[in-house]
């Protein structure tokens, strides 16, 4: 732990959101500047037969219509992942365009947008444009989409079915289930979500006819992609003069790292009326089209010794896609899912089969956790499922079969970096009391509360990397991460970084960690970040990913001071290895005299004292860093609940959670993580779930007033503690933390719940009304 | 039409359309882009800022109604480079991530300590739930408004 670093730095970014100083992207209000509105499909599936703009045209204020017509030539929304079935077919990946002309495949797709002098009038206008259409059949559940007599999405795309994937040994698998003492089989499904950061989607696209120069301000997570899209694939402009910026972005959570139609749109929309477009999505909006997440069905089998040690897990899943493969749609039920599906144990074999299936629904995409919450909830559900019927305590189940030795190679892929899973148990039920329990359950009962307690133990993936590996998965893009830092002639510093905070303090922790590398107050370091205009190349956050861009601050940061001492070594006259730099001092065993950093700095510049042929003058370093392995955090969560049986509503009565994020820069800043992950994980066990209308394919829940978002009142106090397993995979030992508490919770919450009512399953979310039919049968019918 | 409105201690004259509401005359026309419009149905709280002195979703006014009002913005709360107490503690209690709903929150805070004073924690919880925040899980909003409720009776 440094001056700064590891400890509860206050926030350097508060001062400006807590005056109403931030800058996101609906306050850009740019010189003549107009407005987009996007004509929606009310239907979810349908054939569009006519489109007629005329009577928009007539409308005050309406610059221009824009229909697909106007961007012929422009390529389809692409998925940025390859995935290849078992048999060694490429995934088939159905075709969407920009805006929809000849079918709809969801409700709220696309289909023309008006530009209008104001807000109102584009809106007005919008209502407007005629559309006709012959409505088609639906499907909605993902469960039903292979069936036969279902109707077809896609041309050519049979069984609405885009890959047939799998990972692991089958035979493997089946040869030791078929020999198992025990077998216990599980078929669960979870539940759609709808991401809800607070900040909806906006973006206004500015296009310089003169230097041919397209700017375009953007709520994103990787700004840094979006402009190799825009330029490369796009042609909107030329790289070098394509600038994206993301200023403060309010929340991210996945649903702002795909590449969404309506941003394209407006920037090819901003060249055509060669004025400032602007759009910010309505909350419906942003509930009928932001990338949903989860939606799989899944059947797993499970096989144990006599001694309840695993010996091997099946795991078949269904994944919903929506209407088509969004960015990373792919991905996300595939290497991010099957690769998990060892949790934190020793389970010799396992297999994965993924089917990644088309539906009448918004596309699904990264959603907190992506992929990995889903295979936590798998495995952690069928562990207690099997302690339930061997009769094994769901914590000694877990002991019994954790790993203990690292790096441990899995079944599916991964190897994990470090870990002690034995640690975060135990420091888990210290902090819910778990031996207390049976007191607490049996005052509960003589209140007539059914009370449980769940455990749940999570392993994720972060910090996805390297980019070669990847490659040979499938992936499109490099996943390194980079910083440019610059010291300034009088020592104060800039850091140009390639991640991107919506809301996770990028602006302090790296500031924390360059304060203390250089010695200098954390006052003189300012962060860049989210405007490709100044800086070159990055990949912004997603993935709980910024230990990559911390550590190539971090080794940046180390080639400045390599630099340093070259310069000093000339500065006091010494040979350039006995230069050491410490609490922000060059110094050297040769002579007493010191020079502080700040003083380096100004000699880097003033160029005066040293050969410029051999050293040159100035003083900015950058770095890529590709990180050689993912980072595996870890965590084990118990969660107490309380049943009311008359209503069958649960109370989250107390939560526990121990993780293991290795180094931690900022603790205060990582429990607000957890907070925050932790809130949504319950909300998905509770109360979130999206839900279509199966005979229309009609979002139900479209507005706050029916998505059950988790408020402040719902929730208990949190308890954390933290473990620390260094990881190896980054200099500077950090695992990341910013997915862990969505993907722990909601096993832990369910696990609670089963163990209240002393059943086996139950889907999530946990409504009252659910668990009520649950407990009276008879009466609910 | 034209509304007449104190805002933040100035008098101010804008004009609307009849459909235009508080809150876009707030941030198109007076270009106070504190206040967030978070979703359209009043349930998220981004839009509150303190009309006469009481909370109001600015979002489900219409500039019309408000037409010879006082209204208070987040811009409006700190005074001489100060910070408003309820602002102090949010950013002492790291009551904020990505800063979107925060405007909403600390105009929200102070009005419930002006309605329940200084409220204790299960008091704060109950009148947060009509502000959402997808970022922190309400803990450390639920301690900065109650140390902020504190904060300010210990100033009054």
């Amino acid at each position: 732990m440094g001056r700064n670093f590891g400890r509860p730095v206050r926030r350097l970014e508060d001062g400006r959101f807590i005056q109403g100083n931030g800058r996101f992207v609906d306050d850009v209000i740019l010189p003549r500047q107009t407005y987009a509105a996007f004509v929606r499909s009310p239907y979810a599936h349908a054939r569009i037969t006519g489109l007629d703009a005329a009577p928009a045209l007539q409308m005050p204020g309406v610059v221009r219509v824009m229909t697909a017509a106007d961007l012929a030539g422009a390529p389809d929304m692409p998925c940025g992942w390859m995935i290849h079935s078992r048999d060694g077919a490429e995934m088939k990946v159905g075709s969407r365009p920009l805006l929809a002309s000849d079918t709809v495949r969801y409700v709220g797709e696309p289909v023309a947008v008006v530009v209008a002098e104001s807000r109102d009038q584009a809106r007005d206008a919008a209502e407007a444009v005629a559309v006709d259409y012959d409505e088609l059949p639906v499907v909605v559940d993902c469960g039903d989409a292979m069936a036969p007599g279902m109707p077809q999405l896609h041309p050519a795309i049979s069984d609405n079915l885009a890959y047939d994937w799998e990972l692991g040994d089958e035979a493997a698998v089946d040869a030791a289930l078929a020999v198992a003492a025990h077998r216990v089989e599980l078929t669960l499904r979870n539940n759609r979500l709808i991401p809800n950061a607070m900040e909806p989607r906006a973006c206004n696209a500015d296009w310089d006819a003169q230097d041919e120069k397209l700017t375009v301000w953007m709520t994103h997570q990787n700004p840094f992609g979006m402009r190799t899209l825009y330029s490369a694939y796009y042609g909107l402009a030329a790289e070098h003069s394509l600038r994206i910026v993301s200023p403060d972005v309010g929340g991210g959570f996945g649903a702002k790292a795909p590449n969404y139609p309506e941003e394209v749109v407006v920037a090819f929309a901003a060249k055509l009326v060669r004025r400032p477009v602007k759009w910010t999505a309505d909350r419906t909006e942003a509930f009928l089209t932001d990338a949903h997440g989860r939606d799989h069905l899944t059947t797993a089998t499970l096989g144990l010794d006599a001694e309840g040690r695993f010996l091997a897990l099946k795991v078949d899943t269904i994944a919903n896609m929506g209407g088509y493969l969004s960015t990373t749609g792919s991905l996300i039920p595939t290497y991010m899912y099957g690769t998990m599906l060892s949790g934190q144990y020793v389970i010799p074999a396992i297999h994965c089969r993924t089917r990644a299936v088309y539906t009448n629904t918004c596309p699904v995409d990264a959603y907190r956790g992506a992929g990995r919450p889903e295979a936590a909830y798998v495995v952690e559900r069928i562990v207690n499922v099997a302690a339930r019927a061997i009769g094994v305590d769901q914590a000694e189940i877990r002991r019994r079969n954790f790993i203990r030795d690292f790096p441990y190679q899995t079944p599916v892929l991964f190897e994990y970096d470090s870990g002690d899973y034995e640690g975060s148990l135990n420091q888990a039920l210290a902090l819910s009391d778990y031996a207390g329990f049976p007191a607490r359950k049996a005052e509960a009962a003589a209140r007539g509360k059914l009370r449980g307690i769940g455990v749940a133990a999570y392993v994720e993936a972060c910090g996805i990397g390297p980019s070669a590996i990847l490659a040979k998965l499938g992936g499109g893009a490099g996943m390194w991460d980079s910083a440019e830092v610059r010291v300034n002639p009088v020592g104060t510093v800039e850091v140009l970084s390639g991640a991107h905070s919506h809301g996770q303090g990028h602006a302090t922790t790296l500031a924390q960690l360059v304060a203390d590398r250089f010695g200098v107050p954390i006052e003189s370091i300012r962060i860049v970040q989210g405007d490709t205009d100044r800086i070159q190349a990055g990949t912004g956050t997603y993935g709980s990913r910024a230990s990559v861009g911390m550590s190539a601050t971090f080794n940046a940061c180390e080639k400045i001071i390599a630099k340093g001492r070259r310069i000093c070594a000339h500065l006091l006259q010494v040979p350039e290895d006995s230069v050491r730099f410490a609490d922000g001092v060059f110094a050297s065993a040769a002579t007493n005299k010191t020079i502080p950093f700040g003083e380096m700095a100004a000699a880097a510049h003033a160029a005066n004292a040293f050969p410029t042929r051999e050293i040159e003058p100035g003083l900015v370093e950058s770095s890529f860093f590709d990180p050689p392995n993912f980072t595996y955090p870890s965590g084990v969560y118990v969660a107490e609940v309380e049943i009311d049986p008359l209503t069958g509503v649960t109370e989250v009565a107390a939560f526990s959670a121990a993780d293991d994020f290795g180094i931690i820069a900022n603790p205060m800043i990582v429990e607000g993580q957890i907070h925050g992950g932790l809130t949504q994980g319950i909300g998905q066990a509770l109360w979130e779930e999206c839900r279509y209308d199966p005979d229309t394919a009609q979002l139900i829940t479209a507005s706050y007033l029916d998505y059950g978002m988790p408020r402040a009142d719902g929730l208990p106090e949190f308890r954390l503690a933290f473990g620390c397993a260094p990881s190896p995979s980054n200099p500077l030992g950090m695992k990341g933390c910013g997915e862990a508490g969505a993907i722990g919770s909601p096993p832990a919450v369910i696990n609670a719940i089963c163990d209240a009512l002393a059943i086996d399953h139950l889907d999530m979310p946990a409504r009252p009304e659910k668990v009520w039919r649950l407990l009276h049968p008879k009466a609910a019918g | 039409m034209t509304v007449a409105l104190r805002v933040n201690g100035e008098d101010v004259r804008i004009d609307v359309t009849d459909r235009t509401l508080l809150i876009h005359a707030l941030r198109d026309h007076l270009r106070l882009t504190g206040a967030h419009m978070g979703c359209d149905t009043s349930q998220c709280g981004a839009c509150t800022v303190l009309v006469d002195g009481v909370a109001v979703k600015s979002c489900a006014m219409l500039a019309g109604q408000a037409d010879g009002c006082e209204v208070v913005t987040i811009e409006g709360l700190a005074r001489d480079g100060a910070l408003h107490p309820m602002q102090a503690a949010f950013a002492e209690h790291h009551g904020l991530q990505c800063g979107f709903c925060t405007p909403g929150m600390i105009m929200l805070g102070i009005d419930l300590v002006r309605r329940r004073g200084a409220a204790d924690e299960a008091t704060v919880r109950s009148e947060l739930a009509g502000n959402l925040c997808r970022c922190t899980g309400y803990q450390n909003i639920v301690k900065a408004i109650a140390a902020g409720a504190r904060d300010m009776a210990g100033a009054a």
